[in-house]
């Protein structure tokens, strides 16, 4: 073996994790996240629901940190499969019996961007079933867009650290539907209140709900 | 001493009880329980299987419908993809895997085993006392 192959590990080796991105996406400070962490922190061994696509950095982020429970309930692919197969009308219906946890089980919930894709009564029951599944004083995270984006790609968060959050973009069916005011996104999840709320620079609203304990 | 690997061929189709104590790699087809408590699982990328699996490590680079319990690690890699619960301290997914279910990760430090995974949807443990007010920013970490 020469001093080359001592010291550049091999591709095909097994025991070598791959790289975990070739492309360098683009970096966003976070406020909220921390702030979500912390109420996750003082629970033993807590549940979580990622309504995202699975991104394993943050499956092991989340694990690692919290020791937690993680659901992964990829809401963007229920919806772009809806959209595909042109029964967007009865989205709202799925998603009133998509999720199989008991009422009040889940400590946190990631909701990430996925309601700046659906239509009013979709969004409305998804927030609705969001509810009923957390626990008094768990919270919610939820990203809301505050400009109107063109382009028709869904949002994939990367967790860098409990500050810095990375996105990458992917093909999607459907854009952004609108663009949602403060005070609907708080009617939307009327059961809650919001705990804390920023507007970033690169124009997205964090908001982190809790559940009345 | 070169360790043995046992491969349990592509055009093989198992349904039952699997157990062994060694490392075991499958690119056929199994249906039931496979249990290598102490050993390296690994399904291969023709692998297929639906089963409830109890291993010390377990890599999967075909599919897997069922849950899944590591005492070590579960690595689904590349084109990889899992269907079912998965229990294990140490969990990697890579970017293009396929993965649906749970993950339950217990912190680092305390004892591991691989023991039946918990029923979905079940009540998870809760041992403290939550504080109604958002406790101010803290440093996460076991």
């Amino acid at each position: 073996m020469g001093l080359l192959d001592r010291l550049t590990p091999r591709k095909n080796d097994p025991d070598v994790p791959p790289s975990p991105s070739v492309v360098d996406d683009p970096v966003f400070a976070t406020k909220a996240l921390r702030k979500f962490l912390t109420t996750l922190t003082s629970r033993e061994s807590p549940v979580l629901l990622d309504l995202g696509p699975v991104v394993g950095s943050n499956v092991s982020f989340f694990g690692e940190q919290l020791g937690c429970k993680i659901f992964v309930e990829d809401i963007f692919a229920d919806l772009d499969r809806h959209v595909r197969d042109g029964k967007l009308e009865t989205l709202a219906e799925f998603l009133k019996k998509r999720f199989p946890q008991e009422n009040g089980t889940v400590d946190g919930i990631l909701c990430w961007d996925v309601i700046d894709y659906m239509d009013k009564v979709s969004a409305q029951e998804l927030a609705k079933e969001l509810t009923r599944l957390l626990r008094p004083d768990g919270a919610l995270l939820g990203f809301f867009g505050s400009q109107h984006r063109p382009d028709v790609r869904y949002t994939k968060y990367i967790i860098v650290d409990e500050v810095n959050l990375k996105y990458r973009t992917y093909p999607a069916s459907r854009g952004k539907q609108s663009i949602l005011l403060n005070r609907d996104i708080i009617r939307l999840f009327s059961g809650l209140r919001v705990s804390d709320s920023f507007l970033l620079q690169n124009n997205l609203r964090e908001i982190l709900f809790r559940k009345p304990a | 001493m070169e360790k043995d690997i046992v491969n349990i061929g592509k055009s093989v189709v198992i349904k039952g009880e699997l157990n062994g104590s060694e490392d075991l790699t499958i690119e056929g087809h199994v249906e039931g329980t496979i249990q290598l408590r102490e050993h390296v699982l690994t399904i291969g990328p023709n692998g297929r299987i639906k089963a409830q699996v109890f291993a010390k490590a377990v890599i999967v680079l075909g599919e897997v419908t069922g849950n899944v319990t590591a005492s070590d690690k579960v690595d689904i890699r590349d084109n990889g993809s899992v269907d079912g619960d998965i229990v294990s301290p140490r969990v990697a997914i890579a970017e293009g895997a396929h993965f649906r279910g749970s993950v339950d990760m217990q912190r680092k430090g305390q004892p591991q085993a691989a023991k039946p995974p918990q029923p979905q949807g079940g009540q998870p443990q809760q041992q403290t006392q939550q504080s109604q007010q958002p406790q101010p920013a803290q440093r996460v970490g076991a």
